[in-house]
Protein backbone atom coordinates (compact mmCIF):
# COMPACT_ATOMS: atom_id res chain seq x y z
CA UNK A 1 0.00 0.00 0.00
CA UNK A 2 1.30 3.46 -0.92
CA UNK A 3 1.92 5.92 1.90
CA UNK A 4 1.02 9.61 1.69
CA UNK A 5 4.19 11.60 0.87
CA UNK A 6 5.44 14.21 3.33
CA UNK A 7 5.03 17.44 1.38
CA UNK A 8 4.39 19.68 4.39
CA UNK A 9 7.52 21.81 3.70
CA UNK A 10 6.02 22.93 0.39
CA UNK A 11 2.72 23.72 2.10
CA UNK A 12 4.47 25.80 4.78
CA UNK A 13 6.50 27.63 2.12
CA UNK A 14 3.31 28.37 0.16
CA UNK A 15 1.44 29.82 3.12
CA UNK A 16 4.42 31.84 4.38
CA UNK A 17 4.87 33.27 0.89
CA UNK A 18 1.15 34.19 0.62
CA UNK A 19 1.14 35.99 3.96
CA UNK A 20 4.39 37.83 3.22
CA UNK A 21 3.08 39.12 -0.14
CA UNK A 22 -0.29 40.16 1.31
CA UNK A 23 1.42 41.81 4.30
CA UNK A 24 3.86 43.59 2.04
CA UNK A 25 1.01 44.91 -0.12
CA UNK A 26 -1.01 46.17 2.87
CA UNK A 27 2.13 47.88 4.20
CA UNK A 28 2.81 49.47 0.79
CA UNK A 29 -0.72 50.93 0.73
CA UNK A 30 -0.18 52.32 4.25
CA UNK A 31 3.23 53.77 3.35
CA UNK A 32 2.06 55.38 0.10
CA UNK A 33 -0.98 56.81 1.86
CA UNK A 34 1.15 58.31 4.67
CA UNK A 35 3.59 59.87 2.18
CA UNK A 36 0.77 61.32 0.05
CA UNK A 37 -0.95 62.82 3.10
CA UNK A 38 2.32 64.51 4.05
CA UNK A 39 2.78 65.78 0.48
CA UNK A 40 -0.79 67.10 0.44
CA UNK A 41 -0.26 68.97 3.70
CA UNK A 42 2.99 70.52 2.46
CA UNK A 43 1.44 71.55 -0.87
CA UNK A 44 -1.64 72.98 0.83
CA UNK A 45 0.59 75.15 3.02
CA UNK A 46 2.32 76.42 -0.17
CA UNK A 47 -1.00 77.05 -1.96
CA UNK A 48 -1.29 80.83 -2.70
CA UNK A 49 -5.12 80.63 -2.67
CA UNK A 50 -5.04 79.42 0.89
CA UNK A 51 -4.49 82.94 2.28
CA UNK A 52 -6.85 84.54 -0.19
CA UNK A 53 -3.94 85.76 -2.38
CA UNK A 54 -4.14 85.41 -6.16
CA UNK B 1 -7.99 63.40 3.55
CA UNK B 2 -11.34 62.08 4.73
CA UNK B 3 -11.39 59.91 7.81
CA UNK B 4 -11.80 56.20 7.23
CA UNK B 5 -15.52 55.29 6.83
CA UNK B 6 -17.03 53.00 9.46
CA UNK B 7 -17.91 50.42 6.79
CA UNK B 8 -14.27 50.23 5.74
CA UNK B 9 -13.17 49.74 9.36
CA UNK B 10 -15.71 46.90 9.66
CA UNK B 11 -14.48 45.43 6.38
CA UNK B 12 -10.86 45.58 7.63
CA UNK B 13 -11.78 43.57 10.73
CA UNK B 14 -13.94 41.17 8.67
CA UNK B 15 -11.03 40.59 6.27
CA UNK B 16 -8.68 39.61 9.09
CA UNK B 17 -11.32 37.29 10.58
CA UNK B 18 -12.20 35.53 7.30
CA UNK B 19 -8.51 35.16 6.42
CA UNK B 20 -7.87 33.52 9.82
CA UNK B 21 -10.89 31.20 9.41
CA UNK B 22 -9.90 30.33 5.85
CA UNK B 23 -6.35 29.49 6.98
CA UNK B 24 -7.74 27.30 9.76
CA UNK B 25 -10.08 25.48 7.38
CA UNK B 26 -7.28 24.91 4.86
CA UNK B 27 -4.58 23.83 7.31
CA UNK B 28 -6.54 22.05 10.03
CA UNK B 29 -10.16 21.35 9.10
CA UNK B 30 -9.69 19.97 5.57
CA UNK B 31 -8.37 16.40 5.44
CA UNK B 32 -4.94 15.57 4.04
CA UNK B 33 -5.11 14.50 0.42
CA UNK B 34 -3.90 10.89 0.19
CA UNK B 35 -1.84 11.10 -3.03
CA UNK B 36 -0.25 14.57 -2.77
CA UNK B 37 -0.08 14.99 0.99
CA UNK B 38 -0.11 18.38 2.74
CA UNK B 39 0.99 20.39 -0.30
CA UNK B 40 -2.56 20.00 -1.65
CA UNK B 41 -3.62 22.47 1.07
CA UNK B 42 -2.08 25.35 -0.89
CA UNK B 43 -4.86 24.67 -3.39
CA UNK B 44 -7.39 26.61 -1.24
CA UNK B 45 -5.39 29.84 -1.37
CA UNK B 46 -4.34 29.10 -4.95
CA UNK B 47 -7.96 29.00 -6.13
CA UNK B 48 -9.08 31.86 -3.84
CA UNK B 49 -6.41 34.22 -5.14
CA UNK B 50 -6.94 33.09 -8.75
CA UNK B 51 -10.66 33.80 -8.44
CA UNK B 52 -10.25 37.39 -7.26
CA UNK B 53 -7.34 37.92 -9.64
CA UNK B 54 -9.30 37.00 -12.73
CA UNK B 55 -12.50 38.71 -11.55
CA UNK B 56 -10.49 41.88 -10.93
CA UNK B 57 -9.04 41.84 -14.45
CA UNK B 58 -12.54 41.49 -15.93
CA UNK B 59 -13.75 44.27 -13.60
CA UNK B 60 -10.89 46.48 -14.80
CA UNK B 61 -12.00 45.88 -18.41
CA UNK B 62 -15.56 46.88 -17.43
CA UNK B 63 -14.38 50.06 -15.73
CA UNK B 64 -12.21 50.78 -18.79
CA UNK B 65 -15.36 50.75 -20.93
CA UNK B 66 -17.16 52.92 -18.35
CA UNK B 67 -14.32 55.46 -18.45
CA UNK B 68 -14.29 55.67 -22.25
CA UNK B 69 -18.05 56.24 -22.26
CA UNK B 70 -18.29 58.76 -19.39
CA UNK B 71 -14.72 60.23 -19.18
CA UNK B 72 -15.24 60.26 -15.43
CA UNK B 73 -11.93 59.81 -13.57
CA UNK B 74 -13.59 57.75 -10.83
CA UNK B 75 -13.63 54.82 -13.30
CA UNK B 76 -9.92 55.24 -13.86
CA UNK B 77 -9.27 55.05 -10.12
CA UNK B 78 -11.44 51.94 -9.89
CA UNK B 79 -9.63 50.38 -12.85
CA UNK B 80 -6.17 51.02 -11.39
CA UNK B 81 -7.29 49.62 -8.04
CA UNK B 82 -8.73 46.48 -9.66
CA UNK B 83 -5.61 45.86 -11.74
CA UNK B 84 -3.17 46.47 -8.87
CA UNK B 85 -4.95 44.27 -6.32
CA UNK B 86 -5.59 41.54 -8.91
CA UNK B 87 -1.96 41.54 -10.07
CA UNK B 88 -0.81 40.97 -6.48
CA UNK B 89 -3.30 38.13 -5.94
CA UNK B 90 -2.56 36.56 -9.30
CA UNK B 91 1.16 36.62 -8.52
CA UNK B 92 0.39 34.61 -5.36
CA UNK B 93 -1.69 32.20 -7.50
CA UNK B 94 1.20 31.55 -9.89
CA UNK B 95 3.81 31.05 -7.16
CA UNK B 96 1.50 28.76 -5.15
CA UNK B 97 0.85 26.75 -8.31
CA UNK B 98 4.58 26.41 -8.85
CA UNK B 99 5.12 25.30 -5.23
CA UNK B 100 2.36 22.69 -5.68
CA UNK B 101 3.81 21.56 -9.01
CA UNK B 102 7.24 20.70 -7.59
CA UNK B 103 6.15 17.59 -5.64
CA UNK B 104 3.09 16.87 -7.84
CA UNK B 105 4.71 17.13 -11.30
CA UNK B 106 8.36 16.94 -10.23
CA UNK B 107 9.06 20.37 -11.71
CA UNK B 108 8.64 23.99 -10.60
CA UNK B 109 7.40 25.08 -14.01
CA UNK B 110 6.28 23.67 -17.34
CA UNK B 111 4.96 25.48 -20.42
CA UNK B 112 1.52 23.94 -20.11
CA UNK B 113 -1.31 25.99 -21.74
CA UNK B 114 -2.74 27.07 -18.36
CA UNK B 115 0.63 28.05 -16.88
CA UNK B 116 1.59 29.88 -20.04
CA UNK B 117 -1.64 31.90 -20.28
CA UNK B 118 -1.44 32.69 -16.55
CA UNK B 119 2.14 33.94 -16.90
CA UNK B 120 1.22 36.01 -19.97
CA UNK B 121 -1.76 37.53 -18.11
CA UNK B 122 0.45 38.52 -15.17
CA UNK B 123 3.06 40.06 -17.47
CA UNK B 124 0.35 42.01 -19.34
CA UNK B 125 -0.72 43.67 -16.10
CA UNK B 126 2.80 44.32 -14.83
CA UNK B 127 3.39 46.11 -18.15
CA UNK B 128 0.14 48.06 -17.56
CA UNK B 129 1.74 49.95 -14.66
CA UNK B 130 5.09 50.42 -16.35
CA UNK B 131 3.46 51.91 -19.45
CA UNK B 132 0.97 54.05 -17.51
CA UNK B 133 3.74 55.62 -15.47
CA UNK B 134 5.34 56.94 -18.64
CA UNK B 135 2.33 59.15 -19.48
CA UNK B 136 2.22 62.58 -17.81
CA UNK B 137 -1.18 63.87 -18.91
CA UNK B 138 -3.86 62.37 -16.59
CA UNK B 139 -6.53 62.19 -19.31
CA UNK B 140 -4.23 60.52 -21.84
CA UNK B 141 -3.04 58.16 -19.12
CA UNK B 142 -6.60 57.24 -18.19
CA UNK B 143 -7.59 56.73 -21.85
CA UNK B 144 -4.55 54.54 -22.48
CA UNK B 145 -5.26 52.58 -19.27
CA UNK B 146 -8.88 52.03 -20.26
CA UNK B 147 -8.03 50.68 -23.73
CA UNK B 148 -5.22 48.53 -22.30
CA UNK B 149 -7.46 47.12 -19.53
CA UNK B 150 -10.16 46.25 -22.09
CA UNK B 151 -7.68 44.39 -24.32
CA UNK B 152 -5.85 42.86 -21.34
CA UNK B 153 -9.18 41.76 -19.89
CA UNK B 154 -9.49 39.25 -22.72
CA UNK B 155 -6.63 37.27 -21.17
CA UNK B 156 -8.69 36.48 -18.04
CA UNK B 157 -11.43 34.37 -19.74
CA UNK B 158 -8.77 32.77 -21.97
CA UNK B 159 -6.77 31.73 -18.88
CA UNK B 160 -9.93 30.38 -17.23
CA UNK B 161 -11.11 28.46 -20.29
CA UNK B 162 -7.79 27.12 -21.59
CA UNK B 163 -7.82 23.96 -19.44
CA UNK B 164 -11.34 23.23 -20.71
CA UNK B 165 -10.42 23.66 -24.37
CA UNK B 166 -6.89 22.22 -24.70
CA UNK B 167 -5.05 19.13 -23.56
CA UNK B 168 -3.34 20.08 -20.30
CA UNK B 169 -1.86 18.58 -17.17
CA UNK B 170 -3.44 21.24 -14.95
CA UNK B 171 -6.27 19.75 -12.85
CA UNK B 172 -9.87 20.95 -13.30
CA UNK B 173 -11.87 21.82 -10.21
CA UNK B 174 -14.97 23.48 -11.69
CA UNK B 175 -16.70 22.25 -14.85
CA UNK B 176 -15.53 19.70 -17.39
CA UNK B 177 -12.62 19.32 -19.80
CA UNK B 178 -9.83 17.04 -20.93
CA UNK B 179 -7.65 17.68 -17.88
CA UNK B 180 -7.45 15.62 -14.71
CA UNK B 181 -10.37 16.17 -12.28
CA UNK B 182 -9.60 17.05 -8.69
CA UNK B 183 -12.02 15.11 -6.44
CA UNK B 184 -13.00 16.99 -3.25
CA UNK B 185 -14.48 15.54 -0.08
CA UNK B 186 -17.26 17.46 1.68
CA UNK B 187 -14.80 18.97 4.21
CA UNK B 188 -12.51 20.02 1.36
CA UNK B 189 -15.48 21.70 -0.30
CA UNK B 190 -16.17 23.70 2.86
CA UNK B 191 -12.55 24.95 2.91
CA UNK B 192 -12.68 25.58 -0.84
CA UNK B 193 -15.88 27.66 -0.88
CA UNK B 194 -14.91 29.53 2.26
CA UNK B 195 -11.56 30.46 0.67
CA UNK B 196 -13.47 31.87 -2.33
CA UNK B 197 -15.66 33.90 0.03
CA UNK B 198 -12.72 35.04 2.20
CA UNK B 199 -10.64 36.26 -0.73
CA UNK B 200 -13.67 38.07 -2.17
CA UNK B 201 -14.05 40.00 1.12
CA UNK B 202 -10.29 40.75 1.25
CA UNK B 203 -10.34 41.83 -2.39
CA UNK B 204 -13.19 44.31 -1.81
CA UNK B 205 -11.40 45.66 1.28
CA UNK B 206 -8.09 46.18 -0.51
CA UNK B 207 -9.87 47.66 -3.54
CA UNK B 208 -11.56 50.22 -1.33
CA UNK B 209 -8.22 51.18 0.26
CA UNK B 210 -6.58 51.43 -3.17
CA UNK B 211 -9.41 53.63 -4.52
CA UNK B 212 -8.94 56.00 -1.55
CA UNK B 213 -5.22 56.05 -2.29
CA UNK B 214 -6.02 56.90 -5.93
CA UNK B 215 -8.16 59.86 -4.80
CA UNK B 216 -5.28 61.08 -2.66
CA UNK B 217 -2.83 60.71 -5.56
CA UNK B 218 -5.17 62.78 -7.73
CA UNK B 219 -5.48 65.46 -5.05
CA UNK B 220 -1.68 65.72 -4.70
CA UNK B 221 -1.29 65.86 -8.49
CA UNK B 222 -3.79 68.76 -8.68
CA UNK B 223 -2.13 70.60 -5.80
CA UNK B 224 1.27 70.25 -7.49
CA UNK B 225 -0.13 71.80 -10.67
CA UNK B 226 -1.77 74.63 -8.72
CA UNK B 227 1.37 75.44 -6.72
CA UNK B 228 3.64 75.33 -9.77
CA UNK B 229 1.46 77.80 -11.71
Amino acid sequence: METTPDTSNYMIAGYIFSFIVMGFYVFSIYLRSTNLKRDAETLESMDPDKDGKK
Amino acid sequence: MQTKPLMLKILDVASIIVLAISTYLALVFAPTEAVMGDVQRVFYFHIGTAWVGLVGFVLAAGTGIAYLVTKDMKWDRLEVAAVEVSTIFFFITIVLGSIWARPAWNTWWTWDPRLTTAAVTELIYIAFFMLRQGIEDPERRARFGAVYAILGGLSAPITFMVIRLFRTIHPIVVGSGEGEKLPLTSDMRVAFFFALFAFTVIFVDLMWHRIRLGSLEEKVEQLKLKVSM
